[in-house]
């Protein structure tokens, strides 16, 4: 089989010795973070941090980037947060962009669905993406960052909590070492080894239907839209899904039978026929095929002392819905600026428990998700199966039907409910409500065209005050970003798009929080109201 | 409570028997998936997840009182 085409990216890294492993006893170098595992969430931590100014220690076990059918569908909330670590536009510009899914039955279409059906945000509402293009990304730039020490072939081998952080042993070609950190954050993936070693338990549902995954490369004029099968013609009484990558690589992914055999199942020469049933001929290569089962689990904890769990370490889900590397990502950013704010002594560390609240809640909501689509796809009982053949068929003739067709729920960004927020004491329409995050909109500024994320991120990415204009600006303390719509010397909203998607009306002001989620809004912003809206999303209250 | 358990048909017999005349000449597993449509095209009618939940557990609680009086019958 072809290994995965990877020559587009670099993907061979090199163990380097560092000074800290000739440090020992009283020695050890204490570093302020240490976060361990350099997948797509680790990366995009480490980059979130050394942008806020943190030195940061990045270790893996490996040295290189695996290969292989992993994550491919990033949603555009994670590109909005890879815009942010300045990643955005290579993701793009190398990724598959995509909005529709189509949902068959039989032979037939049963319905489509649009995912971002509206003009005027910068990012689409998906891309595929081979995971290890997204990692090769991240890596080249972790390489422009001095703040952050990758550490290749690193291995985590024991850690021991401390009052003032964590003591990590660490396994290398040439020997184990010692560091301190103040804080340890686990991004070591489902089977994380710190999980184990902190005692955590990693409670969920395991489902016994197995699904084969393979990767094939073909030239085919399929539209760039993910496609849905219940029991389609080539793969009788089962489902399959269709979904195009970069390099003219598709990805088909076939439910196969309880009690399949796993190594019969994988070998090439019983796939290719289930293929060429599927694309009606056999001009395709195989990339990659596993076969998988999966779990839907999550830690009762994602904090345990000084050592955080963020990805797949902390939750797993199923993989239909894109929901596991896009809310490992959104881990990520809800991480990152708690924990600047923690080291420099802006807020106290109350504020991470706010990220456990937060992540926790919305693994919950991605676990619930991705279990009711993986039910719809397997009925458990006769009586379910009854139930999901009643939904299918109703939904050729009823529009509540189709709604009622599960082939997967796709990864949207959670709303928080969360010690974080203000709670609304004004009037609205519409608009985020505190704890949702910020929706993008198309502005004008001297005469070029641009959009709220890419001012968010030019305001430096922290606590910002989105300010639909009525004269005067707004009194904003130090520190804290100003985005003005509207009147003199502010944004354009020229299709009026800002306003309608904010609910805005002159004096209207919305207050972000670092990872561009709602902490506030106002009809009329007051400093006091400000100030006491900016001291609970710090944690400070 | 929000879902209504007072008589609410003109003719409650028609109604019944509306449902009846249904699963006449049906088999026991083409009634099953008449019912699992019928269900699902009432529910989203009421279109009220508050009532559709009311509504499975005064069916449900139904179910288990019968089968609770059946095992203490055979006791």
């Amino acid at each position: 089989m072809a290994q995965a085409n990877t020559a587009q990216a670099k993907t061979q890294f090199g163990y380097r010795r560092h000074p800290d492993q000739d440090r020992s006893g009283a020695n050890v170098a204490e570093h302020p973070v240490v976060v361990v595992g350099a997948g797509p969430v680790g990366l995009s931590l480490a980059i979130d941090l050394a942008q806020r100014g943190q030195r940061v220690v990045l270790l893996d076990d490996a040295d290189r980037i695996g290969e292989g059918s992993r994550a491919i569908c990033f949603s555009k909330r994670s590109l909005e947060f890879w815009d942010r670590l300045g990643v955005g536009d290579r993701m793009v510009e190398k990724g598959v962009v995509w909005s529709v899914g189509k949902i068959f039955h039989g032979a037939s279409p049963l319905y489509q669905f649009n995912l971002l059906p509206e003009e005027g945000h910068k990012r689409p509402a998906f891309i595929n993406l081979q995971q290890f293009y997204a990692e090769a990304y991240l890596v080249d730039r972790v390489e422009q960052l001095p703040e952050i020490d990758l550490r290749w072939r690193n291995k985590v081998i024991a850690l021991e909590g401390r009052n003032d952080g964590v003591a990590l042993t660490i396994a290398t070609p040439e020997g184990t070492y010692q560091v301190h950190a103040s804080f340890v954050v686990a991004c070591d993936g489902a089977r994380s080894s710190l999980r184990q070693m902190v005692g955590a338990d990693f409670a969920g549902q395991v489902f016994e239907d197995q699904f084969l995954i393979a990767d094939v490369k073909m030239t085919a004029a399929f539209p760039t839209e993910r496609w849905f099968w219940f029991d389609p013609p080539f793969h009788a009484g089962r489902s399959a899904l269709l979904h195009k990558q970069p390099d003219d690589i598709w990805r088909i992914d076939l439910q196969l039978n309880p009690d399949a055999d796993p190594v019969a199942e994988k070998q090439p020469e019983n796939v290719r026929p289930r293929i060429e049933r599927m694309l009606g001929h056999d001009k395709f290569e195989f990339e990659w095929i596993s076969l998988y089962k999966f779990q839907c689990r999550r830690m009762a904890r994602f904090i345990h002392g000084r050592v955080i769990f963020a990805g797949d370490s902390a939750h797993q889900v199923s993989p239909f819905g894109a929901r596991g590397a896009n809310s490992g990502l959104e881990d990520a950013e809800n991480l990152a600026w708690k924990l600047d704010r923690v080291l420099r002594r802006l807020s106290p560390e109350g504020l991470l428990e706010t990220y456990h609240i937060e992540r926790s809640a919305a693994a919950d909501e991605n676990i619930r998700e991705s279990t009711r689509s993986t039910d719809f796809m397997a009925p458990v009982t006769r009586q379910e199966a009854r139930l999901r053949q009643a939904v299918l068929s109703l939904a050729e003739d009823t529009e509540f039907g189709k709604r009622m067709v599960n082939g997967g729920r796709l990864s949207v960004p959670s709303v928080y409910d969360t010690p974080l927020s203000t709670s609304d004491r004004d009037d609205w329409r519409g608009g985020p409500r505190p704890g949702a995050s910020m929706p993008d909109a198309p502005v004008t500024e001297q005469g070029g065209s641009s959009y709220l994320t890419d001012v968010f991120i030019r305001q430096g990415t922290r606590f910002t005050l989105l300010e639909f204009g009525n004269g005067a600006a707004a009194d904003v303390p130090d520190g804290v970003g100003i985005i003005r719509v509207g009147g003199e010397g502010g944004l354009v909203d020229a299709q009026g798009l800002a306003g309608k998607r904010y609910d805005a009306e002159p004096g209207t002001a919305y207050l972000l929080r670092p990872d561009g989620y709602v902490a506030a809004r106002f009809r009329n912003v007051t400093r006091p109201a400000l100030d006491a809206a900016l001291a609970r999303a710090a944690g400070l209250n | 409570m929000a879902l209504s358990t007072s008589s609410n048909f003109v003719s409650p017999d028609d109604a019944f028997r509306a449902i009846v005349e249904a699963h006449r000449g049906l088999t026991e597993a083409q009634s099953a998936d008449l019912d699992a449509a019928l269900v699902l095209v009432l529910a989203n009618h009421i279109g009220d997840l508050d009532v559709l939940r009311e509504a499975i557990a005064l069916a449900k609680r139904r179910t288990l009182d019968a089968s609770q009086q059946q095992q203490q019958q055979q006791q």
